[in-house]
């Protein structure tokens, strides 16, 4: 199954009945195989007039209580990042796919272009396997945190064909949804408001701005604690620690992977959720006194490299091994995915720092 | 049959106590008070789509998608289940609300800032889509929240905070009579400008609203009310000007009648024609329309 089909034939498994959606390569097969999908279990799938349009009528399903997403490109996404601020202010669930254009998007993605203090979680998936799951998994933590989650993919997670298998993945338990909107408190004292404000209907305790986003910063707080996902391979006398995530990393792995059996003592960190960053897992793998570099590869100008500096705190020196790396439309990939680019770059790293 | 007109009597004690109008409060409405100036017309506006969905048994079943602008302080004190869009996005937030609860009565509240300007597009293509909506703009002219600066629908002439001199075609362009871009589109199927500046006005802003939703009930469509509502904090007019002001500036621009119903459609231009020749017969009838109480193109209801 292609990646796109795979993470639309995840989100309806999830249980997702309302997906909007505006054209744009690379994401645009999501869209479509949204459309054909929805319909065939009563959701419904809509083709709206522009991304500002989209996000906001996911917005109002995932306000009635339903499982409901949007998405585009990081360009896209920008258009939509007023209504992230709010939705997340609003303690809304949304899911929202970004099928990136390369990995430009990290700041994007985990700095929010929005307004105001917000934070979503952001999954990295490496391949369609792992899309397939994670594309479960942010239904999932969307609503057990009552707060939108961010799925990051990008042309080739899309466009590679894997054997997968889509099966619905229990995660546990969600909260109940009293404050879904269905028209049947209306006429009585328990009239809902949706709102991002903290406020709520006259004669009930207002919270009011300042104690609401008190709280959620509080609850910001517990999922960076809580949320933070990562894989760390052969770290333990590694001279060199390579951070990269998506599909980029998974070249890592299997670079990495190819060295180590040729003697070189490198092993890598791979942040699987990019928000929260797994800050606690990077400064383990640099603490050693074996580490002598801390390489990042991404393919961007860096922008992970800042979370990464964040993590190592000087323990090391962290290099950029990465860069800019597209194909010529802008749209896909450029030679930086190839494994023996990715190999030469570590190799690079690997290389005795001269006195 | 002879109609006996009935006047309040002065010369005799009432027979009852008379009543506030408070002592009214729609079942949908929480609370008697509002923090809305003196003399603004969205509080009437609100008390109209009020009544008019209780009227139609709806008071259990319907959501409302609410704009940003001074009426949003009716966000926690409508007695309807609320979602809080962002400035110009309630259209797609009541899109997405709707196509998951088709069985209620879904409708956005905005103001003119709201829907004619940022959130244009919105209210085109929901309506252009067909959606089984209801949008309700509360027109004044102005962005009163902000403290009275120019929309897109400020009739030529009038002075906002930015427009000091009074808006200038050339300088910031033409107002936008937005319910003449909606009725034309195949979606939309009701479409009418009432005014909620006198009694009469009022009673018919109720009437449009009735029928906008009765059509969203009928599942044919989607349905627009426009209802002119009085600032004259915005106009920088004494309270007690507000009703003239809107009669006399921002009516003649913003003509009030139906502009799309059973498929006939009208112009804001066929409606102010309209008006001229009612005017006209009432002149020659010898007693001409004092005031615009009998602004009903529509015919005789007041
Ligand atoms: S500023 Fe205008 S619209 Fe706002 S409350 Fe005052 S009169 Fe009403």
């Amino acid at each position: 199954m292609e990646g796109s089909e795979a993470i639309a034939e995840a989100a309806v498994v999830a249980g997702c009945r309302f997906f909007a959606g505006y054209p744009m390569t690379p994401f645009t097969e999501v869209l479509e195989h949204f459309a054909v999908k929805l319909p065939k279990v009563g959701g419904v799938c809509i083709n709206a007039e522009s991304e500002l349009e989209a996000v906001g009528m996911a917005w109002g399903a995932v306000a009635t209580g339903n499982r409901a997403a949007t998405g585009s490109t990081g360009q896209g996404l920008s258009l939509m990042q007023e209504s992230f601020s709010e939705i997340t202010m609003a303690e809304l669930p949304i899911v929202l796919f970004n099928i990136a254009r390369g990995q430009y998007d990290y700041y994007q993605s985990t700095r929010g272009g929005g307004h105001g203090d917000y934070r979503q979680i952001v999954l990295a998936p490496m391949d369609v396997t792992e899309a397939v799951e994670h594309c479960q998994l942010a239904f999932w933590l969307a609503e057990k945190w009552r707060n939108p989650v961010l799925f990051m993919g990008d042309y080739l997670l899309t466009h590679t064909y894997e054997a997968v298998e889509v099966t619905e993945i229990d995660y546990g338990p969600v909260p109940d949804k009293p404050w879904a909107v269905d028209g049947s408190s209306s006429g009585t004292l328990d009239a809902k408001l949706v709102s991002s404000l903290g406020f709520d209907k006259v004669g009930r305790p207002h919270v009011g701005p300042q104690a609401h986003w008190l709280r959620l910063a509080e609850k910001w707080a517990v999922m960076r604690e809580q949320e933070q996902r990562s894989e760390t391979a052969f770290c333990d006398d590694a001279e060199v620690i390579v951070v990269a995530f998506g599909t980029l990393a998974k070249f890592v792995r299997y670079v990495v992977k190819e060295l180590r059996a040729e003697g070189h003592r490198v092993g890598y960190v791979r942040p699987i959720t990019l928000w929260p960053f797994p800050e606690p897992a990077v400064a383990a793998a640099a603490s050693g006194s074996h580490v002598r570099t801390v390489a990042v590869l991404e393919n961007n100008a860096g922008q992970m490299i800042d979370d990464v500096r964040l993590s190592v705190l000087g323990r090391c020196p962290v290099v950029a091994i990465g860069g800019i790396s597209t194909d010529g439309s802008g749209f896909g990939m450029g030679a930086l995915l190839d494994p023996a680019v990715v190999r030469e770059r570590i190799l690079s790293a690997l290389e005795p720092v001269s006195a | 049959m002879t109609v006996t007109p009935v006047y309040l009597r002065t010369d005799v004690a009432p027979s009852e106590p008379s009543r506030r109008i408070v002592d009214d409060r729609p079942r949908l409405l929480l609370t008697d008070e509002h923090d809305m100036c003196p003399g603004c017309g969205e509080p009437l506006a609100v008390r109209c789509f009020c009544e008019a969905i209780e009227d139609l048994g709806q008071g259990n079943n319907v959501i409302v998608v609410a704009g940003i602008g001074c009426y949003t302080t009716f966000s926690m004190s409508l007695a309807i289940d609320t979602v809080q869009a962002l400035h110009g996005r309630a259209p797609s937030l009541a899109t997405g609300v709707k196509r998951m609860k088709p069985d209620t009565v879904v409708f956005t509240l905005q103001g003119d800032g709201d829907m004619v300007n940022e959130g244009l597009q919105e209210v085109i293509h929901t309506a252009a889509r067909g959606e089984h909506i209801t949008c309700i703009l509360v027109n004044n002219g102005v962005f009163g929240e902000t403290g009275g600066h120019m929309t897109a629908t400020t009739v030529l002439g009038q002075r906002t905070k930015n427009s000091l001199e009074g808006r200038d075609p050339d300088y910031h362009g033409y107002p936008i009579l937005i319910g003449d871009m909606l009725a034309p589109l195949q979606g939309t199927v009701y479409c009418a400008r009432a005014s909620v500046h006198n009694p009469a006005g009022v009673a018919r802003a109720k009437r449009y609203l009735k029928k906008a939703f009765e059509t969203q009930i009928a599942r044919q469509g989607f349905s627009f009310v426009e209802i002119l509502t009085m600032c004259p904090t915005g106009w920088f007019i004494p309270t007690n000007e507000g009703p003239a002001y809107m009669d006399e500036v921002m009516g003649e621009v913003h003509v009030t009648g139906e502009l799309k119903v059973d498929g006939v459609l009208r112009t804001t231009e066929d409606l102010k024609a309209e008006w001229a020749r009612k005017a006209a017969e009432a002149a020659a009838r010898g007693g001409g329309p004092s005031f615009d109480v009998e602004h009903t193109p529509e015919g005789g209801e007041v």
